[in-house]
Parts: C-alpha cells; structure tokens; sequence
C-alpha cells in the first residue's frame, strides 16, 4: 500500500468524533484550523462525513452509550483509516478512572493507531502528531 | 398534512459533545421538538466521592472544558460555605481575574461558532483569532492554555507575578481594541442583523417559566446575574454593568455577549490594577473541613452554575451534587425553536450556547414509509443567508 500512502498523505482529510471528553480537546482540535495554527497549509482539512475521510480523530472516555456508536461510525469509514486518540482521557481514562460508565478497553472498540497524551495536548503537539503520521505515511 | 421526523446527531462532525435531537417538521416548519441527552455522562458526582476535597476541584475542572475555571470556583466557593472560611485579598481578585478572562474566551468562542453556522467563516476566523492572545494571557497567569488548576479552599494555587502585569495590561489593550472592533461590526452589519433579528424569540414569560439562566435570560429581559445579586470573591470590589436587552431573539443574544465581553474586560482591568498594590498572601491553610454542608454559585458565561457539598468531617465529600446551566437552558428550545423554518433552527438551538455544538452534518429526512433523503441543516441556514445578502444589495 506504500503508493496508496503517499497518496493520501499529500491531504489528509480529518472527521473528529467525541466520544464522552470534557471537550475541552475538541476545542483544542477546532483551534487548529483557525489563523494561528491554521493547519489546511499542510493539506489537512476537517470533514462533515466519515465517509470522506482518512483519519479518524477521537477524544473522551467512551461511554456505554456512546461507544456501540462509535464502533458503527468506524464500520462506515473506507479503509484505510488512521484512527489517532487525542488526550490522555483515551490514553488512560484521565481522572476518570473510577468511573462506572467507562468503557474499560477503548482499543475494543476501535483499533487506535495513534496517541497523543497531554489534557489537553497543545496544538504545537498535535501538529507533531500529524508530521509524525505524514512521515509514516511516506514511508 | 404529513409531519416527517429529522434526528440530529449524536455525533456532530465539528464539535464538542454528542447531543440527539429530533425536529418534527411539517414543510418547512418546525413543530416538535425532542431531545436525548446521556451522551457525555461520566459519572462526575459518583467519583467525586472517591476523592479527596482538592482531588475533587480538579475533577469538576474536566467537566467541561470551555467552562473549565466556573465549576471549581463554585466547588470552592461550596466547601468554603461549610466552615464559612475567609479568603485574602489578593486571591479574590485573582479568583475575578481567571472568572473574567474565561468568559472572554468562551463567549468569543461561541461569537466564532455562531458566525460559522450562519456561513460567516469570516467572524469565526476572527473571533478565533482573538481569542488566542486570551489564552496566552492564562498561560502567563497558570502556565496553561486551559484546565489552569487555579482554585483551592481558602485561596488560589499560583500568585500572578507581579514582573508579568505589564505584559497581560498589553494584551488587554489589544483584546479590546480588537473586540470594541468586532462588536462595531456584528452590531452594523446589514446582513447580520436581518438574518437573526427575530430569529429564534425567547419571550420574557418563556424565559421564567423555563427558568432560563446567562445570557439566554438576559436577552430575554430577565435580570438575573450572580456576580450582581449575589456577589462573591472580588466582585463587589469592581465596577461593571448588568447587560439586559428585551427581545429574545438571536440577536440580541448575541450583542448581549458581546457587551459582557466588553464589561469582562474592564473587569479584569480593574483586577490587574489592584494587583499592583494589593500584597499579601494567596492561600489561607485549611486543615480540616467540618462536618457539614455547602453550596456555592457562580455565574459562568452560559449561566449560573451550582455546586452543592455534604462534609462528614473526613477529608472526602460524601455527596457533591452539580447544576450545570445548560441543563435548565435546553428545555427552552420548546418555547424558542416551534414555528420557526429550519433554516432557523440551527442557529436558535445555537444560540442558547449549550455545551454542544451541533454543525455541518448530514440529516436524513424520514418520512412515514421510511424513504428517506439527505438534507443538510446548516446548508440550509447558510442559503438562507446567502438570500438575504443577495436581497440586501439587490437594494
Ligand atoms: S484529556 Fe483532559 S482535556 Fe481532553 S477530554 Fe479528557 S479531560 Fe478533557
């Protein structure tokens, strides 16, 4: 698939989903797009449909209610989807570990590819995520 | 006549929480409204009760994120209640100055938002754009652009440095050039007036009866603001306006926010120069929390928030319940959204600033045999006010 990679890396377009954050990251994300970070100069571009999309940003603890939704979301997406997990509330559960309404294993719903700690991450670290999954992706 | 049903959501592609609504519509117009909530429940009261009472400030800290100072200081103002616990001086202007500058952003945020549901990308890029030197101005102040982790019982965590007040006064002076400029021209701007002037009304009986809070009921002609009637922390000690307008709709929601961000700033000015004399120490040492309970209020930028407390005397609260603003103001979607198009819908569940924010997203339009079609909402408001501009300089 390297060919198909290199492809997709020259823009990569991008559907966010919450699945249960403190949105606090999915502000974080919108702030990329604006002036001062203004990611589209890479090519990266948010979408309104899964099914334009080649990666997959999700943020949040997952729910019992939201997390079946999640899964169909990703059911839907083409193939290949980078799946990348933005805040450590996926990562690790954040301060919300005890909860009763957690979704112990977030890597059963969905298969994530990628990580990026912080609560909430900076926007500096995410464009890193996103220079980090070009690079792979150009092999 | 047939009413076909059109389910929105959960998942928004642009923002934030997952919310459900369903619009009954008959044409064009809709008549029905119904909404399910439980998207975002973490059980935030539940593991409060595992934590320790500082454990628990960071905690309500992550409920959300856009209100992310308004829930700590109503959980401290809360356990402070128990044992009636003073706070100095100095930490209650730092307490109004974070407050302040959070409904800044927020209330930024929310302008940006409204803009780009209507198709005014412009005023979004802006707004945004302006909300930045807000966050820089927290990260001088808590080392944080957001989750600052500023409150404690008795006090506040970081003191503002005294070397660094120069440099917010400057960033102030450019926010408020940059806002006294936005506000100039949403408030002058044909389009935009035409487009939300009687959009989405609120009436004031609504407005009581629905028990709206913020700005929503402030638009609506009801006075109710916390810093005012009710006054904590420093703000007694500053001077600023209550903003009330009287007709409901979308509009005025909207110059209301944009005069509380002018008042905001003058807030925080006034915070800034006192801190300049005003010396002393930031964090009065509590030992123990008796036993007890506590409330605490505060008026975050979409409403009053509340935060109640029951101490047994240990170092752990054993219950803590939380009122989140937008939980009274998202009923009220039933007095403000029946009888209006769809191409209004959007921007009026908007307008309320619900912690959600429903956006581009295809819906699907399902009628009684179940065909369905795609229709897309906030293509549908941004046509909309494609056609007024065209109409406006038609003229
Ligand atoms: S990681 Fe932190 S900022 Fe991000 S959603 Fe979780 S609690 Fe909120």
């Amino acid at each position: 698939m390297g060919w198909y990679n290199k492809r997709l890396a020259k823009s990569l377009w991008v559907f966010h989903i919450s699945g249960s954050p403190c949105n606090n990251c999915d502000i974080e994300i919108l702030d990329l797009l604006t002036p001062r970070y203004d990611v589209e100069r890479l090519g990266i571009k948010l979408v309104g449909s899964i099914r334009h999309a080649d990666v997959l940003l999700v943020t949040g603890i997952f729910n019992q209610k939201i997390a079946p939704k999640i899964k169909k979301i990703y059911e839907q997406a083409p193939k290949p989807i980078f799946v990348v997990a933005v805040g450590t509330c996926v990562s690790s559960g954040c301060c919300f570990k005890e909860s009763y309404n957690r979704v112990e294993k977030r890597e059963e719903v969905i298969p994530i590819d990628m990580y990026v700690p912080g609560c909430p991450p900076k926007p500096e670290s995410m464009i890193e995520a996103v220079a980090k999954l070009l690079g792979v992706l150009n092999g | 006549m047939k009413a076909n049903k059109i389910p929105i959501g959960p998942f928004h592609p642009l923002l934030e929480e997952a919310e459900y609504f369903e619009l009954t519509v008959d044409g064009e117009t809709v008549v029905d409204i119904d909404m399910e909530i439980g998207w975002m429940h973490r059980g935030h009261e539940y593991i409060s009760e595992m934590k320790t009472f500082t454990q628990s400030i960071y905690l309500v800290e992550r409920i959300c994120g856009i209100c992310s100072t308004s829930h700590p200081i109503a959980c401290v103002h809360a356990i402070e209640d128990i044992d009636n616990i003073e706070i100095p001086l100095r930490a209650r202007y730092i307490r109004t100055l974070v407050g302040e500058l959070e409904r800044i952003h927020s209330h930024l945020l929310w302008l940006g938002l409204a803009g780009h549901f209507i198709g005014y990308d412009t005023l979004w890029m802006w707004a945004w754009k302006y909300r930045e030197p807000v966050l820089e101005m927290f990260e001088i102040i808590s080392g944080n652009r957001n989750h600052y982790g500023m409150m404690r019982v008795g006090g506040v965590a970081q003191d503002v440095d005294p070397a660094k007040l120069i440099e917010l006064h400057k960033h102030l002076d450019m926010i408020e050039k940059k806002m006294v400029m936005i506000a100039k021209a949403a408030k002058d701007d044909p389009v935009l007036r035409s487009r939300l002037k009687g959009v989405g009304v609120l009436t004031h009986e609504a407005a009581v009866a629905y028990c709206t809070v913020g700005p929503t009921s402030r638009a609506s002609g009801v006075p109710g603001d916390v810093r005012l009637d009710e006054p904590t922390d420093a703000y007694d000690l500053v001077d600023f306006e209550r903003i009330v307008l009287p007709n409901g709709d979308v509009y005025d929601k909207l110059v209301v926010r944009v005069l509380e961000i002018i008042e905001s700033i003058k807030i925080c000015r006034q915070c800034l120069s006192k801190l300049e004399t005003v010396t002393g120490p930031i964090l009065n040492n509590v030992k123990e929390i008796s036993p007890g309970e506590g409330i605490g209020r505060y008026e975050a930028p979409r409403g009053e928030v509340f935060h109640y407390i029951r101490s047994d005397g240990t170092n752990r609260p054993i219950r803590h319940k939380v009122r989140a603003p937008s939980y009274v103001n998202i009923p009220s979607f039933k007095a403000s959204c029946i009888g209006i198009p769809i191409a209004d819908a959007l921007i009026t569940l908007a307008s309320v600033d619900p912690c959600y924010c429903c956006t581009e997203r295809s819906i699907k339009i399902i009628d009684k045999n179940h065909d369905s079609c795609s229709f897309d909402l906030i293509k549908a408001s941004r046509e909309k006010t494609e056609q007024i501009r065209r109409e406006i300089n038609a003229d």
